[in-house]
């Protein structure tokens, strides 16, 4: 099918260089006074300031003193939120989606199994596509990696700073992503069968655990996987590290639960376009999901009941929801990683308030991936990822007026800020209206 | 305060005498290769409409909407205004409109009117859900160059997406074949609207339009057999429009003498001598500036108008000559970068071209973007104002009604809310620019197609009978 619905994703280095120089000057104090603060872990504060000092969050509140010689923002009816996380993303590792010198977002593993493949180690971190990102206000990504095998890899959670792949690296690994659902990408012919790899894996993995002396000897029998993918899937047996399934039809979305349940896994859903109809087993298995607020469309066998209340109603079932962007045309996982306050906003014209919406793309999704702690909210300790908004976050016409990310603002123009400027003004003739 | 005017009488004789659009020019009538008439035993003659409209208007009672913002797409928007509809037509917009006899009148207070939404870049039915092999339509990728195909022999009127994208307050589209050929065939105009048959959504009077596409596309998916290259491809475009120009003199020539056989009929043949004829509107893919004016060249070589470049992401390198040859944009307002010919893609795109003069619509080409159009608008509205271009929301509104309806050959019949037009009109919960906003309800000629507060009033397609579960309570 030649549509243009592609996924993406890479390009230069000059934008990189610039991004380095940019940042503005660290180990400073930085107050934000007079907006309306929605701290997500407590209540608004009309009024409210918030202090970040050394890139650190030091004070949330209505009356806090603002130290002299500080550098103050006015953000007198401004809002002022932290900084968003889009957890469904494949920033710095899909530039061009059909240029395959730009991707590294899928590992060919073995037997269609590639525990061991962490996504954020090819990370481009000079992408083009970050800038853009964070200048929309978001301030953290999860990298996932892509394909349709069994196992196709470890999430990390990136926060959207300047350095390389390896100084953005919030946390990793975040959770191993799988799937149950497609029965061609992981080599089976029915979905039992995928089931059925599944546990080999999980067995095995303990088989290898018990046994490793013997393995080392080679006098083990054959395992599923090969010994580093055994290796990364050990946590995941010990339900250590969550195993984030992809499934969207609530069959699936049941089995990856009975799983969970008989082997102690700890899991999230990802996709989950019919998860409201399990939306109860969902909440008392205590399993969060990652959805859309946009998907409408019986797409696929597999998501024919999708609908634009599910993040609302798994909400009010008492699932955490964390909403992600994953249907709403325009590449939301690279060159539109913004899109997720649209997602969210349409969550919130389809049954989420906004609170709890604005929490989908904040804290929620700090707190299942285990990094409530740094980022997520505006409280003392966490990073400073702060934006001030000119309005509600999820209106298309409101602008991200600052975005600090680890109490840094980056200002400089970004490769399509630089397009636009060099064309605003078009010279007579067909000649270049300016080549530098 | 509303002045309220019941005659009957009065009405009727308004609706019969509703001038067209002042300044509108007429849609031409198709032109026929030939006069001859097709009949049992008669003589198959091209372009003789053979699988002509049957949607017809469904009866509905007058509507007025009144205490409503009116966004007209034909100047500024009415605060607190009202429109009158009766017989499938706009009667009067206004501050105050008379009340005809009968009418069903609407207290639309904090809501908004708009036009219908009109997407020119669809491929719904072509490539309908739940998607598969067996759905799969929208390209004939067995040659580059297929003029011989009609999208409309593909759409299936039972996709699902028809009801969402009306949901989304679409009431037009064109759908097109894909664009993995040079020259892809015929697009064709359909009314978002229920039937059994695919003549039953055909718009009547709408021209069709050929599929053409620049580029990657093409040369990826022949890159064996060829074209293989950009300039392949330029070639493929030549030669086929040299095989036109001389079929359209043949067939020109004996529909004029009538001297002997005609001749033999080419089913391709018959698609481009009529754009050629300026019968057909051409639709063209293309992402690159430089290639777009390379195209533009083409078509002044065979005597042909582009009509719309589509996708068109560096429409804003070249705004100046887009709009000086009076042609169309159909943009997206965000996508870009998932292939080399987009990475140049800017958020600017839509405000800039648009600025420049060129008659720009925000297009989906995207079943879920479709629905969304409203929302698209705004995003590129947005950017235009990041970007210092004063964008308003009566000039955005137009980027999904009247400039669409334009490229499609339509703004005599649709796209503003101006008497004598065809009511197609959306009735929003908000400020269609808010992302809260959802259309709802929706007429298509004054009949009341969508109500989102009435589950009764939502179609639902054969397909989703059993197999689609919907919230109790809820709705698309």
């Amino acid at each position: 099918m030649i549509n243009e619905r592609n996924h993406v994703t890479r390009f230069a280095t000059a934008v990189a260089a610039l991004s380095l120089l940019t940042a503005s000057l660290p180990a400073q104090t930085i107050a934000i006074t007079g907006g309306k603060v929605y701290p997500v872990s407590g209540p608004p504060i009309e009024n409210g300031t918030v202090i970040i000092r050394d890139g650190k969050i030091v004070a949330v509140g209505a009356s806090i003193a603002v130290p002299a010689g500080v550098q103050r923002i006015d953000a007198t009816g401004k809002w002022v939120t932290p900084g968003l996380i889009n957890s469904s993303t494949t920033l710095g590792l899909n530039e061009i989606g059909q240029v395959r010198d730009t991707r590294d977002d899928a590992a060919k593993g073995k037997d269609y199994i590639a525990a061991a493949f962490r996504v954020w180690e090819g990370l481009n971190a000079t992408s083009v596509l970050i800038a853009p990102a964070r200048r929309d206000g978001i301030t953290n990504v999860v990298v996932l990696p892509t394909g349709d095998q069994l196992v196709s890899g470890q999430a990390a959670m990136l926060t959207l700073s300047d350095g390389m792949g390896s100084d953005m690296v919030l946390k990793t690994p975040i959770a191993m992503v799988a799937q149950i659902q497609n029965t061609g990408g992981a080599g089976v012919g029915a979905r039992g069968e995928l089931l059925v790899r599944l546990r080999e894996l999980i067995e095995d993995t303990r088989a290898f655990m018990k046994n490793r002396a013997a393995y080392e000897k080679a006098e083990t029998r054959d395992y599923i996987a090969s010994r580093l993918d055994l290796e990364a899937m050990i946590p995941v047996v010990e339900g250590k590290l969550a195993l984030l399934v992809s499934a969207d039809k609530s069959t699936d979305i049941d089995a990856a639960l009975r799983i969970a349940r008989e082997n102690g896994l700890k899991i999230i859903i990802g996709g989950g376009a019919e998860a409201w109809l399990v939306a109860d087993k969902l909440a008392a298995a205590h399993v969060p999901v990652l959805t859309g607020a946009m998907n409408n469309i019986p797409s696929s066998f597999a998501s024919l009941s999708s609908s634009q209340e599910n993040a609302a109603l798994l909400h009010r079932a008492g699932v955490q929801v964390i909403v992600i962007g994953n249907a709403g045309g325009g590449d939301e996982e690279a060159f539109n990683v913004r899109n997720i306050k649209q997602e969210a906003g349409n969550a919130v014209a389809y049954g989420m308030t906004w609170n709890d919406a604005l929490r989908a793309v904040t804290l929620t999704p700090a707190e299942v991936f285990g990094v409530a702690d740094r980022i997520g909210s505006l409280q003392p300790g966490r990073d400073g990822n702060v934006v001030i908004w000119s309005g509600d976050p999820f209106e298309f016409t409101s602008v991200a007026e600052h975005v600090y990310v680890r109490g840094r603002e980056y200002t400089a123009p970004d490769r399509q800020q630089m397009l636009t400027e060099r064309y605003r003004h078009l010279p007579p003739g067909q000649g270049m209206p300016v080549i530098r | 305060m509303r002045r309220q005017l019941v005659s009957i009488a009065v009405l009727a004789g308004a609706i019969a005498c509703a001038p067209a659009k002042p300044g509108s020019p007429p849609s031409p009538a198709t032109r026929k290769d030939s006069t001859t008439q097709t009949g049992l035993g008669g003589m198959s003659v091209p372009n003789a409409d053979p699988f002509p409209s049957t949607y017809a208007r469904v009866q509905s009672a007058p509507l007025v909407i009144r205490n409503v913002n009116v966004m007209t797409a034909a100047g500024p928007m009415i605060r607190n205004g009202a429109i009158s509809v009766a017989n499938g037509k706009i009667i009067s917009v206004g501050t105050v409109v008379d009340v005809p006899a009968g009418a069903t009148v609407i207290d639309g207070a904090g809501k908004y009117v708009t036009p219908g939404i009109i997407d020119t870049h669809s491929h719904l039915g072509v490539y309908a859900a739940p998607g598969g092999q067996a759905l799969s339509d929208g390209n004939e990728a067995t040659n580059p160059v297929t003029p011989y195909v009609w999208a409309e022999h593909s759409v299936w009127p039972q996709d699902p997406q028809f009801p969402r994208n009306l949901a989304g307050g679409v009431t037009t589209l064109q759908v097109l074949p894909g664009s993995a050929n040079l020259i892809g065939g015929r697009s064709v105009v359909l009314k978002v609207v229920p039937a059994r048959t695919v003549q039953g959504m055909k718009f009547p009077g709408a021209k069709y339009g050929l599929k053409m596409a620049c580029g990657e596309n093409p040369k990826r998916v022949y890159a064996i057999r060829g074209p293989s290259t950009r300039m392949g491809n330029v070639a493929g475009y030549r030669t086929a429009w040299i095989q036109a120009e001389a079929y359209r003199r043949k067939w020109d020539k004996w529909n004029k003498d009538h001297k002997g056989d005609p001749p033999t009929r080419d089913l391709g043949m018959e698609t481009l001598a009529d754009v050629l004829r300026g019968n057909i509107l051409v639709h063209n893919h293309c992402y690159r500036a430089d290639e777009m004016a390379q195209m533009i060249d083409i078509s002044k070589e065979f005597g042909y108008k582009i009509r719309a470049f589509h996708h068109g992401v560096e429409s804003y390198k070249i705004a100046d000559i887009l709009a000086r040859e009076n042609i169309g944009g159909s943009l997206w307002a965000d996508w870009g970068s998932f292939k080399m010919e987009a990475i140049d893609a800017i958020k600017a795109n839509v405000a800039l071209s648009s600025n420049a003069g060129v008659k720009v619509a925000v297009h989906s080409d995207d079943p879920s973007g479709s629905q969304r159009l409203n929302q698209e608008a705004a995003k590129a509205m947005a950017a235009g104002i990041a970007a210092g271009i004063p964008i308003t929301e009566d000039m955005a509104i137009k980027w999904v009604t009247i400039n669409p309806a334009w490229q499609l050959g339509l703004d005599d019949k649709i796209g503003s809310l101006e008497p004598g037009k065809n009511a197609d009109l959306i009735l929003w919960t908000a400020d269609p620019f808010s992302v809260y906003a959802k259309p709802e309800k929706v007429w298509i000629d004054g009949t009341m197609y969508f109500d989102r507060l009435d589950a009764r009033e939502q179609w639902r397609t054969d397909f989703e009978l059993g197999f689609v579960q919907t919230p109790a309570g809820m709705n698309r």
